[in-house]
C-alpha cells in the first residue's frame, strides 16, 4: 500500500464506567478498519487498567444531568433531583443499570474490551507521572498494558496521529 | 454503479469495491477480492468467510468483528492476522456482504 496507515491515539483521563467506554469502542472500531491505535491512561483513567479497579468501575448519578427517569425504564422522562443521587446505593444502582444496558447490546465488560484491543494490536500505556503519584507498580496493572511511559514518550510515539482526549 | 468482470462473471460493485448485490457472490469473487487485498485464502480464511455468508443469510446483516470471533470461535488475534489491516472491512468485502453496521 502506497498510502500511510492512519494513526489514532486516545488519552483516557477518567475512571468512571461511562467514561471508560468511548475510547475502547472508538479504538476497537478504528482497529477494525485498519487504523493504528494507541491508548494512554492517565490520572483517573489508570483505574481502567488497574487489576483491583477494572471490574469495579462505577457510574455516579450525582452531578450528571443526563441521568433521567427515562433511562431507568420509566415511561416518562424527567430529571432526577440531585439529592436523590446522593442517597446510599444510588451509585451502585446507576452502575448496575448501565452494565445491564451494555450487556443487552452485547458490549463486553471493560476488562474484556481491553483484551480485545490488545489482541487486535492496540498499544496500551500507563502514564508514568500518575503511576508514581498513586504509588503504583507495573504489577498493579493488567497484563495487556504494554508499558509505563512518560508524557514525552507518548507524544513522540504518536507523531502524526489524530489525538482524542477523554 | 461500476461493473467489474471477474473470470466469466460480471458483477456490480460500489465505489469502495463492495458487491452491490450479495447474491452475486461466488467463491471465485472471494479469491479475486482477497488477492487484491494481498491475502491468499486458506481453510481458516474460508471458515470466516463461510460463517459471514451464513450469518448474513440468516440475519440480513453483516456480522461485526466480535460476532465473528464469538460466533465462529476464532480468537481476535487470529482474525486480525488472517485479515491484516482492518478485518471489519476486508472480511465483508471478500465475503461479498455490506460493511457491518455495529460498532463492536
Amino acid at each position: 500500500m502506497a498510502e500511510q496507515t492512519r494513526k489514532m491515539a486516545f488519552i483516557c483521563s477518567k475512571g468512571d464506567l461511562d467514561m471508560a467506554y468511548p475510547a475502547l469502542i472508538m479504538g476497537w472500531a478504528a482497529l477494525g478498519v485498519g487504523v493504528d491505535v494507541t491508548i494512554f491512561f492517565t490520572f483517573w483513567g489508570l483505574d481502567l487498567i488497574r487489576k483491583s479497579r477494572v471490574d469495579n468501575l462505577q457510574l455516579a448519578p450525582v452531578g450528571n444531568t443526563s441521568m433521567r427517569t427515562g433511562m431507568m425504564g420509566f415511561p416518562f422522562d424527567i430529571g432526577i433531583p440531585q439529592i436523590v443521587g446522593v442517597l446510599p446505593g444510588m451509585t451502585a444502582f446507576a452502575t448496575a443499570l448501565m452494565k445491564g444496558k451494555m450487556k443487552k447490546l452485547d458490549v463486553p465488560p471493560v476488562r474484556e474490551m481491553l483484551e480485545m484491543l490488545h489482541d487486535a494490536g492496540a498499544k496500551l500505556y500507563a502514564c508514568k507521572m500518575t503511576v508514581d503519584m498513586a504509588g503504583l507498580k507495573k504489577e498493579d496493572f493488567l497484563e495487556v498494558v504494554d508499558d509505563i511511559v512518560t508524557a514525552t514518550d507518548f507524544i513522540e510515539m504518536t507523531e502524526g496521529a489524530q489525538i482524542v482526549f477523554i | 454503479m461500476p461493473v467489474r468482470t471477474i473470470g466469466s462473471l460480471q458483477v456490480e460493485v460500489d465505489g469502495e469495491g463492495y458487491l452491490v448485490n450479495p447474491q452475486d457472490w461466488t467463491p471465485e469473487i472471494a479469491k479475486a477480492f482477497a488477492q487484491e487485498e494481498g491475502i491468499a485464502l486458506t481453510d481458516r480464511h474460508w471458515e470466516v468467510i463461510n460463517f459471514v455468508r451464513k450469518f448474513y443469510e440468516e440475519n440480513g446483516q453483516s456480522p461485526t468483528i466480535r460476532q465473528i470471533t464469538v460466533g465462529a470461535g476464532i480468537p481476535t488475534k487470529d482474525l486480525f492476522k488472517l485479515f491484516p489491516g482492518g478485518p471489519a472491512k476486508k472480511v465483508a468485502r471478500i465475503a461479498g456482504v455490506p460493511k457491518p453496521a455495529g460498532c463492536i
